[in-house]
């Protein structure tokens, strides 16, 4: 199945990307992704345990992923 | 009347006022955010709002409907601008109204509180001297590797 990954902010900078489609396992989790995420160029500066979201909310590592999921990697947020 | 949007367009803090009062409500609170001229000791020249613009949406709305039934008013109004920001212009402003004051404080102090903990919302900043950074969540410079994941404990603590 695919899934969606979107970074942003210096996120987005440090992969100098801010979406990439990712091949997972079907039953695949959060976790996998922020394991898959950590093969790729410039990922290595990336905290281990970032804030993720899964379709626009905040998810657990834990959390099992459906094809077409759009999964958010959420660097520490600043607004106001 | 009860409304969150976020912005590309420069606020009015007088209309959320003007939106959120009426006569049932004897006290009207408005926060407003602005852009402040120095940050860790450096000279700010502007800052970039960006958002995870449907997920901020959804859970500034959230955080509103939270304020409105925990301090029991449907009197609220919000604000968050993204964009380019010159020193002095407003990044969010929180109105709300109450019939009495000591609620209106308390859900306007939850509301800007809990933006900034959950919505995402990230600001670069530009200084003086030609450099720029990510803002961090406490307000200083580019946050450490560690903080992510003391954010994310906090996060699964909560229901």
């Amino acid at each position: 199945m695919t899934v969606t990954v979107l970074l942003f902010a210096s996120y987005a900078e440090k992969l100098g990307k801010s979406s990439i489609p990712l091949e997972l396992a079907h039953g695949a989790t959060v976790g996998d992704v922020l394991t898959s995420l950590q093969r790729l160029p410039g990922a290595s500066r990336l905290p281990t345990e970032p804030l993720v979201a899964v379709n626009e909310r905040y998810a657990r590592r834990d959390h099992v992923l459906a094809s077409g999921d759009e999964v958010a990697i959420i660097p520490p947020v600043a607004g106001g | 009347m009860m409304r969150t949007a976020i912005v590309e367009r420069p606020i009015d803090p007088a209309a959320l006022v003007a939106e959120v009062s009426g006569v049932t409500n004897g006290a009207t609170l408005l926060f407003v955010g602005t852009v402040r001229e120095t940050n860790d000791g450096r000279d700010v020249s502007g800052m970039d709002y960006t958002a995870y613009r449907g997920m901020a949406e959804r859970e500034l709305a959230d955080i509103v409907g939270e304020a409105s039934s925990r301090f029991d008013t449907s009197d609220i109004v919000v604000e968050h601008r993204l964009g380019t920001l010159g020193l002095g212009e407003a990044s969010v402003a929180i109105a709300v109204a109450h019939p009495h004051r000591g609620r209106a404080y308390e859900a306007n102090r939850y509301i800007i509180e809990e933006l900034k903990k959950r919505v995402p919302i990230w600001k670069l900043e530009h200084y003086l001297d030609g450099t720029r950074e990510w803002v961090a969540a406490d307000g200083s410079k580019r946050a450490p590797q560690g903080e992510a994941a003391v954010l994310n404990d906090e996060r699964r603590a909560e229901p």
